[in-house]
């Protein structure tokens, strides 16, 4: 049932014909089934390239010369401080627009069949967002840099046997220095992009191999009304990109990105923090022993989260939000829930337990990481028991409130890291 | 989606074992290729590292003469980025500044007598030994000889260890 097509169409319509279908099923219209997020941060990639790429004049990576050329950019009188603030803050936002895409598209159910593969994909240019964002920190060679990085390599090198090797070979030495500045470089503005240039176009063909966006399974005998791409959805998505470009701009405008003092690999500032998006991992390195901080838990939650399609009856109806009303519920009191419960354990082990904590590396295995690991899988399972004997939720969504109380452990860590950690990374109260 | 195979099948009765084979060495030969662009950046950055390192093979830093350090003391030592500890037997031994935690720089606190790291709170006694977490490992240490009543610190890598041991010091 195709409603309208136009007759005529310019050029520039049969090239956005090339990227959409022609027609596309009506319901996959409504805001609220993606709310643009995919979109988003495509739009958001485009900026960051283009804003990159302009980078490539006014930037200068060399440890004497990146300092003094990022000030320049903000001294001369033109616009490149302000394309740095656009790339700054649109690699911030990249991060939080995709990892809200990543639970959008697992909470509409949009994981099954032919979506399945597309969703590792997805998993892996969403961990490469992350390292690009993170190469791209150092890049300013400023204190906050500098340390950010210093710190997260060194988180690495507690990855067992590899760590070590890992770490000096993308830092291209020892410590942080000239050679780490060239590898990050490299990787930040060519090795990483062409990498996600070539992912993300093989994810948007899957996702027009498995139909287009998620929608409803059709009753029998019910055929889909469907609408013309030209105007329907390219006004659609030409809204929600431009609103997010304009804001985005308006934002750079007013906000400059951080800059602190030159690098000074002999002083660290005090509190010494890595990027904002690894502040939940540094966070549970406070708690736990290292190996369990930074690779066995993240390794266990990516593998959770990759997967998930392949769990027998564990995919939640297509295109229904939490699966409907009850599940919405649910899952508000799965993150809730989860986020309380690790604050309170934050602050419990910060005044009862850490500080009484003798560095002895064969009792803080067992205190610092088999123990709280057994826990939180023990609370895990009796979690999902109870919900689904006794609250007769659906397996899938069962499955929806692990997945919601993980991301309510990852925020409470987070927010808890960025926010609540002063010099010492003491407990404090922000401002 | 489902129909296709069966489709295939009415038009291709058996899938020729020619197709199967090409199918089978385009995918063999995409890997491999894969490999082979992997192991060429792998080698490039393994090659940056080395450089790195025959940069650095040994790089000797005079510290001064011995009478200079009182016993139980500890002096930083700026060019070298590491402290000079004077146990109070008399024995030296080349601490590097790095947390053992996540490589903050930790400054010794003359008044506790102690190394408290701004990071995360880690403590550490004058021969580098942890007293208090999240640091596990003790201070690393660089290797130091005296030569002539000169006290000489190799700082080409910082060695790592799990305990204190007298070996790791110069005696006089």
């Amino acid at each position: 049932m195709i409603s309208e097509i136009p007759e005529k169409r310019s050029a520039f319509t049969h090239f956005l014909l090339h990227l959409h279908p022609r027609t596309v099923p009506a319901e996959t219209l409504r805001y609220q089934l993606s709310f643009g997020l995919g979109g988003m941060a495509a739009a958001l990639f485009v900026t960051l390239v283009i804003t990159g790429i302009l980078q490539l004049l006014s930037y200068s990576p060399a440890t004497r010369s990146a300092y003094q050329s990022i000030q320049l950019m903000y001294s001369t009188h033109n616009m490149a401080g302000y394309v740095r603030n656009i790339h700054f803050w649109a690699g911030n936002m990249l991060v939080i627009v995709s990892a809200l895409h990543l639970l959008r598209v697992y909470l509409t159910g949009a994981l099954s069949g032919s979506r399945r593969f597309n969703w590792l994909v997805g998993i892996i240019i969403f961990l490469i967002v992350l390292f690009a964002n993170f190469t791209g920190y150092l890049l300013p060679w400023d204190q906050l840099a500098y340390w950010a990085v210093t710190i997260f390599t060194n988180m690495a090198t507690y990855v067992p046997v590899i760590g070590g090797w890992l770490i000096e070979t993308l830092r291209g030495g020892v410590e942080v220095g000239p050679a780490t500045l060239e590898n990050f470089f490299a990787l930040h503005v060519g090795i990483l992009p062409a990498g996600l240039i070539f992912l993300l176009i093989w994810h948007f063909w899957l996702i027009r191999k498995a139909g287009g966006l998620i929608q409803s399974p059709a009753l029998p005998g019910e055929s889909k009304k469907r609408v013309a791409v030209v105007p329907h959805l390219i006004q659609r998505e030409a809204a929600t990109g431009l609103c997010l470009l304009a804001l985005l701009f308006v934002f750079s405008a007013l906000v400059d990105a951080p800059l602190a003092e030159q690098a000074n690999p002999g002083e660290s500032p005090n509190p010494a923090k890595a990027a904002w998006y690894f502040m939940g991992l540094q966070e549970l390195l406070l708690h736990l022993h290292p190996v369990f901080a930074i690779c066995i838990i993240p390794l266990l939650i990516i593998a959770g989260f990759a997967s998930l399609p392949y769990w027998p009856d564990a995919t939640l109806p297509a295109a229904r939000w939490f699966g409907g009303k009850k599940g919405a519920r649910l899952a508000l009191v799965s993150v809730v829930g989860s986020f309380l419960t690790v604050i309170l354990a934050i602050i419990i082990d910060e005044y009862f337990f850490r500080a009484t904590t003798s560095p002895q590396t064969e009792i803080i295995w067992l205190t610092r990481g088999i123990l709280p690991l057994m826990s939180l899988g023990l609370l895990m399972v009796v979690f999902f028991m109870v919900i689904r004997k006794k609250n007769n939720y659906s397996k899938a969504q069962a499955v929806m409130a692990l997945i919601m109380a993980t991301s309510g452990f990852i925020i409470g860590l987070t927010v808890v890291g960025i926010w609540f950690r002063g010099p010492g990374m003491a407990l404090t109260w922000p401002i | 989606m489902k129909q296709t195979p069966v489709l295939e099948k009415q038009i291709h009765p058996a899938k020729p074992r020619r197709r199967t084979f090409f199918t089978w060495l385009w995918g063999t030969l995409i890997t491999i290729g894969c490999i082979e662009i992997g192991w060429v950046v792998g080698t490039i950055f393994k090659s940056r590292k080395q450089r790195e390192e025959t940069k650095r093979a040994e790089h000797l830093i005079e510290a001064g003469l011995i009478e200079n350090y009182e016993p139980g003391s500890v002096t930083a030592v700026p060019e070298g980025q590491f402290y000079i500890s004077r146990l109070d037997d008399g024995s030296f031994i080349a601490l590097s500044k790095n947390c053992t935690h996540l490589g903050c720089s930790v400054p010794w606190d003359e008044k506790k007598q102690t190394f408290v790291c701004p990071c995360h709170g880690s403590t550490f006694d004058q021969t580098g030994k942890v007293l208090s977490s999240p640091a596990i490992r003790p201070l690393d240490y660089f290797p130091a000889r005296i030569e002539n009543g000169l006290l000489r610190v190799d700082i080409a890598t910082p060695l790592k260890r799990q305990a204190f041991d007298p070996s790791q010091t110069v005696q006089m």
